[in-house]
């Protein structure tokens, strides 16, 4: 396997959840910028702002169960010049208070940023009503919104910082399981720019999320296969880093994409549209087919609605046997 | 900061005229919009602009203006209007209302045209951002009033609701509503589509500041808004009920939810100019 040395990565299999580099990313970002603030729906812990809270109380404030006027006291306060992170479960928030979203924040482009946790389904046992599959459509179909999925904890971390230093609405979701941690504090992290994780020749494997793991997995596999995958995690999905996503594919002439939400209008259809401008390439999109989630431990759910390692391996194969043809 | 204008009463009934004459030629120009709305709210709309809020035309960003948050955006006309009249803009692009390439936009866009403060037209939305904005005044320890304008239909939708609470909670004093409360909405009265009523109770039960005003009586709103703000201080988000007729100044559109969103041809323009110009 060849990495990439430039990244730093580290696989000394050490795990944890976005959620939990969200909390300390919020944390330092308290300390370096007095102009942030901290709105949460009534889900502090859950969504790990709780430590912003703890530390620095003056700048937190709860709405109660109350996403739509979250999003648009959100909006009144960047209007008037603070940078506000607005905390709920994914499926809240944009799943509850899109209309307001939509208008309140990035019509009037407002700075506001949007932390979703419980994305996905590692909302696992909570069952698929707390299972946002849907957010990533939600939000980059609208104009001026940046989306981001950090792919591990420290990567969660530097994303919830950085999303200060860029003008404008971004949209940050993350989620509660532990997952391998690749990325280390010497890993390049751009909002916008994608990183190859590892070189390859024979297909390109496009991941957005926490499903890096099954991504990297499903390279080891098809290395000891003979097959040679370029690994890439596409952490901001809007907009696309299309430089290094196109120069993967002109040498691989094939993809396949993973996410842990719905194939239709996801992460897979932003890599379709852009593909489609330039180049004519058999591909598969790995994620939820068009249906809900339910409850069961978080890793069953992966295997059973097909984001396991497994299903990337077998849809490289179909893929490769395209590209053939 | 303060009013550019400072307007005595007569000097505000005088321009109260002259906005709905403007109005109505606008509205018939662009041809569409609402008309009832912006004619019920026009002597609001003179008094906080001529006289009430503290604000400069030449410097629309400045920080320590008073906010002017439009929540039913529906009844932008009016705002524009009486922008053009402010100095914001020239009167002339009053024409440009709903056309192509226009920063007069069908509803307001906070980023068309410096003064705007919001982007409404889904009713409850600028009540939120009101909200945010009184909340940013305490943080920063900021003189500046807000003055949200919402309709009284917009009761019924759930986020005004969630501000209230918030607007209590957080104790913004510095905030003031002011509900249209015309008792129509697109499609009919407010009793007969869903009534809200009694909303004033509703309003003290969610420990809000309470008022009422004439809020087609120059006097009545210059004696209840100054008293309103006199009021800052106490802890508490201020609400006014001002009671006014959809249409006024026009009788045959007077109380008739037939004009909520429809403008008048040019032989009903022509008549509702000549009853404003008595």
């Amino acid at each position: 396997m060849e990495y990439n040395q430039e990244l730093q990565l580290t696989f000394d299999a050490k795990t944890e959840s976005t959620r939990d580099g969200i909390g300390k990313g919020m944390v330092k970002l308290g300390e370096i910028n007095d102009q942030v603030v901290v709105l949460c729906a009534d889900l502090p812990d859950s969504t790990r702002v709780k430590e912003f809270k703890e530390k620095y109380p003056e700048r937190y404030f709860d709405l109660g169960v109350a996403e739509q006027n979250m999003a648009g006291v959100s909006a009144g306060l960047a209007l008037s010049g603070k940078i506000p992170y607005m905390a709920s479960f994914g499926v809240f928030s944009p799943g509850r208070n899109w209309d307001q979203i939509r208008v309140s924040i990035t019509y009037s482009r407002a700075n506001v940023k949007i932390l979703a946790s419980h994305t996905g389904l590692g909302s696992a046992e909570d069952g698929a009503s707390h299972q946002a599959l849907e957010d990533i459509a939600l939000t980059r179909v609208l104009p001026g919104m940046t989306v981001i999925a950090p792919s591990d904890s420290v990567e969660a971390m530097k994303a919830a910082i950085a999303a200060a230093s860029i003008p404008g609405p971004v949209y940050i979701r993350y989620a509660k399981p532990a997952m391998p941690i690749y990325t280390t504090e010497a890993t390049p992290f751009t909002i916008g720019k994608a990183n190859v994780y590892t070189f390859g020749h024979d297909i390109t494997i496009l991941s957005t999320g926490i499903t890096i793991a099954s991504a990297m997995d499903a390279a080891l596999e098809l290395e000891q296969q003979g097959i040679s995958a370029e690994v890439i995690n596409v952490h901001t999905i809007k907009p696309l880093d299309e430089e290094t996503i196109l120069t993967s594919l002109r040498k691989t002439n094939c993809f396949v994409t993973i996410e842990d939400h719905q194939v239709m209008a996801g992460f897979g259809s932003a890599i379709l549209e852009l593909v489609s401008k330039h180049m004519c390439i058999p591909s598969e999109l790995i994620g939820m087919q068009d249906s809900f989630g339910e409850s069961g431990p978080f890793d069953a759910l992966f295997e059973k609605y097909g984001i396991h390692k497994n299903n990337v391996v077998s849809a490289v194969h179909r893929v490769l046997d395209r590209k053939k043809l | 900061m303060n009013n550019p204008f400072n307007f005595s009463d007569q000097q505000l009934i005088q321009k109260a005229r002259e906005l709905r004459i403007e109005l109505i030629e606008t509205l018939s120009h662009a041809p569409s919009g609402h008309t009832g709305g912006p004619l019920g709210m026009t002597d609001i709309f003179a008094a906080l602009y001529f006289n009430i809020l503290r604000y400069d035309p030449q410097d629309p960003e400045n920080d320590e203006r008073d906010r002017l948050i439009l929540s039913n955006g529906h009844v932008c006309p009016i705002l524009y209007v009486t922008m053009a009249h402010a100095g914001y803009f020239p009167n002339e692009e009053l024409l440009t209302l709903r056309k192509l390439n226009s920063r007069l936009q069908g509803h307001p866009w906070n980023r068309a045209l410096p003064g705007i403060e919001n982007t409404s037209g889904p009713l409850g939305q600028g009540i939120s951002q009101a909200v945010g904005m009184a909340l940013r005044a305490k943080l920063d320890k900021k003189e500046y009033r807000v003055f949200c304008l919402m309709s009284d239909a917009e009761n019924q939708e759930g986020q005004t609701w969630e501000a209230m609470l918030f607007a209590a909670k957080y104790h913004l004093d510095n905030l003031i509503f002011i509900i249209d409360k015309n008792n129509i909405q697109i499609d009919g009265y407010i009793q007969d589509v869903m009534p809200i009523e009694p909303l004033d109770d509703k309003l003290r039960a969610f420990n809000l500041d309470v008022f009422q005003m004439n809020g087609n009586n120059i006097q009545d709103i210059m004696y209840i808004l100054p008293h309103a703000l006199s009021q800052i201080g106490n802890r508490m988000p201020k609400i006014i009920s001002a009671n006014t007729i959809l249409g006024y100044g026009v009788p045959f559109m007077e109380n008739n939810f037939a004009w909520h969103g429809v403008v008048p041809n040019h032989e009903q323009a022509a008549e509702a100019l000549s009853y404003l110009r008595q």
